[in-house]
């Protein structure tokens, strides 16, 4: 198909490039390395992908932004052409921003793909995190990539509140006062963190230019030096793959880096950047120049954080009537403190998760193969757990709206939801429990039995029995290929003695592996298949019989 | 003299004088609050307002809309009230509920002015506002102003309606007439405060209703509005719409091709 | 370890030199062994060379579509101009989305079809290595560490080591300090600012936001069922502090009937005929409180939804709030217009540890 010629001379440009560069910097060594580097095929692994596309897309659009907006508070009279703001009183950031969605071409366009993709990076970065915790690709060697994905996550939210607060519109300026009123409920220090951050009296003239040093050169530095080492982790621990056949701890099973992975993880760039586009064009985002600008006095109804900060907001709101307390002169303001901690709280104990699962399992081996959500059931539903804390600590931040659209009592969701935060949780671990170990079961069912083929068959002594299909032995590797643990007592240390933690260790292992479903094994699939061989022996011989 | 100052009509010219000052100055101090109370009402509408009122009203607001358990006094709502509430089908109001639902209007043009004229006949009032001020051509960027401080905080800064407590609410303004905007203001419907023309003066109910025609006329630039319900819906956008799209490619680039 | 997961451990060739503790995992003996990578199923592309033609077409149809989306965005860019008139900015946003959009899916979708219908789809298997360095590595690191320590003397000499810690230690110090100056000048407590506000005897009350321009507001303006959003007046939007001051010294004016009225001894003076002001500066976390329900007489904050009865001191009823609003007292000037009797008594706004502190 391709003449000779021109064959040749491509080669010739292509390879005298090559050589050139090779020559002076040896990427031939780095293409070698990891040119076919293997990488495994399944969309669940992309979710990072759509989180690391969308943090280039707000590099992108961020930079285009920097150009044309102005960080700085001080006042004036705006002049543009939307009328209704003119003559109105707002800072110059407000005033930039309104320039930038009125008066620059493709202006409007870039703040909303920025803010859009600001959305759907937080929402990846989490669904991918979701993803790596109830398939238990943070066991060893990949704990420490799990903390890295933690600090990236916190970062993203950061990174978020400091750009919807850049604008300084009524909304996100309610968002800081917010803030600020928090930071001057901390005991002792209040005040001063309170000062330090405005740079005097709320809200001061300082604010917006710290945010956006922060927005645009601290936060977006941090984010890149862990994504770094985040995917220098991945490189190294190479990814992690489903149990199949063909699968192992020892192997990684997938396609090569070039042409297949380069074309698709490079078309998915182009196609999540597509989509972020698509929405941008089509659906208004953060319409600032309805909010005007911000001003202590006035409020709109229905004031909500971007959605990864919902949580935040639902658990203050969230907190009970009237909890605050005296020592003596000094005032603790629990309703501010209580949510406080439970939110740091919750965020450690998500950082901290591999390291107590691996302190109760003991196992120390590389784990590269995945499991099911349904093989870890214990995990899984602490899992579910967590999401429905945080997503009733999210709601929360919208019981306004709820009230409204669904015409209810804002006072009856508000409770209704400080119940649920408690009940919730507890609910769905026991659910999910259940329902993972009676997944287990039918899996182990259709693992020995085989799948149940319809076919309904009458034997001479008058049982009825369905004909069940074997499987097929990919499939069934799917079905029993996966690991399984058993609870330990506490044993007493070299000393003799029984040590504390030995003790929590046992009871921790006895809650996370008393119910468990062991793999259907050789031997069991065997003596049923083996049952099942003189089934149909017989069935055949009724048949035969029967002509 | 001295007989003068002891003379029993002393009391009764002290009496007088005393009640024609406050009763002038209270007048005047009302005249100042709130718009002329004169209305052109003919007696035609206002015996026609009656016979409309006692057939469909006073079963709850009493026989001479003295008010009952069931339903306020209307004596001194005044006619904006009367056109507020029956032109927007609030009235005749629904028997449960934390507040009165905008139904369908029951009644024509005619009929509601005639109950209104009826009820305005009852005692001074807010009256229907004067037609130059529902023009909706104030000041859009003072509208704006005075919305923001006055009534974005229940009704939201787009107008799309906020949350009251144990299941009131502020509606959404979307669809709302510059009238039903004025009287509303004028009237205190329900929970809603009274802006008397004390605190907006009618030039500034007119700005306002232009601000709120803007809105209402001028779709955003930034494309579907999202129900204007703000950062909740659009997180929910943002998961649903866009995660979920991209999911979706994601499963069709991870499939094996046929 | 048990011998048999020994065993298991040896099979995997990989682990053979290190055999790692398995903890609480049950190794099944008997369980079921890897059947190897499924064959691998042909597609239409590889089997017929009409579908392969297609999928080539398709392919090159799509990058030609983000090659005129693209041409598209450069036209629209010049086409549709944007000028006062808004709905220039909507058609021209609307028309560089489209084609910006076309423009990065065509290449996308076209990368990814190309990928799955044309490039070999044979699943390939590569081995893993132990994360953990070889022994031989490992040792000659620890050799590498150990002479870099005997060569530098780091574990022998004590007080190199020490010294070298403080001084690691202490020298980031200055450029922590150097952020204090972020603060401002807030004086020897930032919180007694808190304490005063704009508010003081005799200041008229006007209306949000004609603080400079207007005389005042006289009791009779103010009917049953009204509030008004007050500031100071004289605060105006040209000084330099406006929104600072606004921001304590904000204001709601409310009118019920005085029989309805819930008054403590201590502060009976502090309204005029069932005229009463409170700080309309939440004391959750200082949004402002600015819904005012007339027939309830409830305040409530629409960021968490703390509500107050206006009736009995602004105390708080629900939500996250603790303390009742602060009241401002007033009274009535020589010339009728409402003005307040001193500044508030309290801090306004949300509390903070030393709040309550006898000044």
């Amino acid at each position: 198909m391709s003449n000779s010629v021109n064959t040749q001379k491509k080669n010739g440009f292509l390879a005298g490039t090559a050589n050139y560069v090779d020559e002076r910097v040896g990427v031939g060594g780095i293409l070698k390395e990891f040119g076919r580097k293997i990488f495994p095929d399944h969309w669940s692994f992309m979710l990072g992908e759509v989180a690391l596309y969308s943090f280039l897309v707000l590099l992108l659009s961020g930079t285009f932004l920097t150009f044309f907006f102005q960080p700085s508070m001080a006042p004036v009279i705006y002049d543009g052409v939307y009328a209704p703001l003119k003559g109105a009183h707002m800072s110059i950031a407000y005033s930039s921003s309104l320039d930038i969605t009125f008066e620059v071409r493709g202006g409007l366009l870039m703040r909303q793909v920025h803010h859009w993709s600001a959305l759907l990076f937080v929402a990846a970065a989490g669904l991918h995190m979701l993803r790596v915790f109830f398939t238990g690709a943070f066991r060893k060697p990949r704990e420490l990539n799990w903390v890295v994905g933690f600090v990236l996550f916190v970062l993203g939210m950061g990174a978020g509140f400091t750009g919807y607060s850049l604008p300084d519109d009524l909304l996100s300026g309610n968002g800081l006062r917010i803030i600020d009123g928090m930071m001057k409920g901390i005991p002792f220090i209040g005040t001063w963190v309170s000062t330090l951050l405005f740079g005097g009296e709320f809200p001061g003239h300082a604010i917006v230019g710290r945010l956006y040093s922060l927005h645009i050169m601290l936060i977006p530095a941090l984010i890149l030096v862990f994504l770094a080492v985040h995917l220098f982790m991945l490189v190294i621990h190479k990814h992690t793959h489903y149990s199949g056949p063909g699968k192992t701890d020892t192997n990684v099973v997938g396609y090569p880096l070039m042409p297949v992975y380069v074309a698709k993880a490079g078309g998915f760039f182009f196609i999540v950047f597509g989509v972020i586009m698509l929405i941008a064009t089509f659906f208004t985002i953060n319409p600032i120049w309805n909010y005007g600008g911000y001003d202590p006095s006035p409020v709109s109804a229905g004031t909500q954080p971007d959605w990864y900060i919902g949580w935040l907001d639902g658990a203050l709101r969230l907190a009970p009537t009237g909890i605050e307390f005296m020592i003596g002169d000094y005032t603790v303001s629990t309703n501010i403190l209580l949510p406080l901690v439970i939110s740091l709280l919750f965020l450690a104990a998500v950082a901290i998760y591999p390291f107590v699962e691996n302190w109760v399992t003991g196992d120390k081996r590389e784990h590269h193969v995945l499991d099911r959500p349904r093989n870890a059931p214990v995990r899984t539903a602490i899992g579910a757990a967590g999401v429905m804390f945080y997503a009733v600590l999210w709601a929360g931040a919208s019981t306004d709206l709820i009230a409204t659209n669904f015409k209810m009592s804002l006072n009856q969701v508000l409770v209704s939801m400080q119940i649920s935060l408690i009940i919730l949780p507890i609910v769905a671990f026991i659910v999910t429990k259940r329902v993972c170990l009676a997944l287990q079961r039918k899996d182990r069912e259709i693992a020995i039995h085989g799948r149940e083929s319809g076919r309904i068959v009458r034997l001479p002594h008058g049982e009825y029995i369905e004909v069940h299909e074997p499987l097929d032995p990919h499939d069934l590797y799917k079905l029993v290929d996966f690991k399984d643990y058993k609870p330990t007592l506490a044993r007493p240390n070299a000393k003799g003695k029984i040590t504390v933690a030995a003790r929590v260790r046992s009871s921790m292992s006895k809650f996370y592996f008393e119910d468990r479903i062991a793999p259907a094994t050789q031997t069991e699939i065997d003596e049923a298949a083996h049952h099942a061989h003189e089934i149909e022996a017989e069935v055949q011989k009724a048949i035969e019989s029967s002509k | 003299m001295n007989g003068l100052r002891r003379s029993p009509m002393a009391f009764g010219i002290v009496l007088f004088a005393g009640l024609l000052v406050v009763g002038t100055g209270y007048t005047a101090v009302q005249a100042a609050v709130s718009p002329s109370t004169s209305a052109t009402r003919s007696q035609e509408q206002v015996d026609l307002g009656k016979k409309i009122f006692l057939s469909n009203c006073a079963s709850c607001h009493g026989k001479n809309a003295e008010g009952t358990l069931n339903a306020p006094s209307l004596i001194g709502v005044g006619e904006a009230s009367v056109d507020f509430q029956v032109s927007t089908g609030r009235m005749p109001g629904a028997a449960s509920g934390p507040q009165l639902e905008v139904k369908p209007v029951q009644f024509t043009e005619e009929q509601i002015s005639a109950l209104a004229a009826y009820v305005g006949s009852l005692a001074d009032g807010p009256s229907i506002p004067d037609a130059a001020y529902l023009q909706a051509n104030g000041d859009v960027s003072k509208g704006g102003e005075l919305f923001r401080i006055n009534c974005a905080m229940c009704h939201n800064a787009l107008g799309a309606g906020g949350a009251l407590t144990q299941g009131k609410y502020a509606p959404n303004l979307m669809g709302s007439s510059e009238k039903t905007i004025y009287e509303a203001m004028l009237t205190g419907p329900q929970n809603m405060p009274v802006f008397n023309d004390a605190n907006i003066t009618p030039q500034d109910k007119n700005d306002i209703i232009t601000y709120l025609k803007y809105l209402q006329n001028n779709r955003s630039v930034g494309g579907d509005e999202l129900g204007n319900l703000g950062p909740v819906v659009e997180g929910l956008v943002a998961w649903l719409g866009m995660l979920g799209l991209i999911i979706a490619i994601t499963i069709w680039l991870g499939a094996k091709s046929n | 370890m048990s011998e048999k997961s020994k065993d298991v451990a040896k099979q995997s060739g990989v682990y053979s030199d290190h055999e790692y503790d398995a903890g609480l995992r049950v190794i099944h003996e008997d369980a079921v062994a890897n059947p190897g990578i499924e064959p691998h199923r042909v597609r239409m592309t590889d089997k017929s060379e009409k579908h392969e033609k297609n999928a080539v077409r398709q392919v090159a149809a799509l990058f030609t579509i983000s090659m005129l989306g693209s041409a598209l965005a450069l036209w629209a860019y010049f086409a549709f101009p944007i000028s006062e008139d808004l709905t220039t900015v909507r058609v021209n946003t609307l028309f560089l989305g489209i084609g910006i959009t076309l423009g990065l899916l065509g290449i996308g979708i076209g990368a990814v079809h190309w990928a799955k219908t044309l490039m070999p789809d044979n699943e390939v298997s590569e081995e893993r290595h132990l994360t953990r360095g070889s022994d031989e590595k490992r040792a000659a690191a620890v050799e590498i560490i150990n002479l870099a320590n005997q060569e530098s003397g780091f574990s022998r000499r004590k007080l190199i080591r020490r010294t070298l810690y403080g001084a690691l230690a202490f020298f980031p110090l200055p450029g922590v300090i150097l952020f204090a100056d972020l603060a401002g000048k807030p004086g020897a407590n930032p919180g007694d600012k808190l304490r005063h506000t704009a508010w003081g005897p005799g200041r008229r009350l006007t209306l949000d936001p004609y603080g400079f321009d207007s005389e005042g507001i006289k009791p009779a303006d103010i009917t049953v069922g009204s509030v008004f959003h007050i500031i100071p007046k004289g605060l105006n939007p040209d000084h330099e502090d406006y929104l600072e001051q606004k921001a304590k010294a904000a204001v709601l004016l409310v009118r019920v009937d005085p029989a309805d009225l819930v008054e403590s001894e201590e502060k009976k003076g502090w309204s005029y005929q069932g005229i009463v002001a409170y700080s309309k500066i939440c004391t959750h976390v200082g949004c402002p409180v600015a819904l005012y329900e007339q027939h309830t007489h409830h305040l409530l904050c629409p960021c968490h939804q703390s509500t107050f009865d206006l009736l009995n001191g602004c105390k708080v009823i629900f939500g996250p709030a603790s303390r009742a609003l602060p009241q401002l007292p007033i009274s009535v000037d020589k010339d009728g217009y409402l003005v307040a009797q001193s500044d508030f008594l309290e801090p306004v706004g949300p509390s903070f540890w030393d709040r309550s502190v006898k000044q």
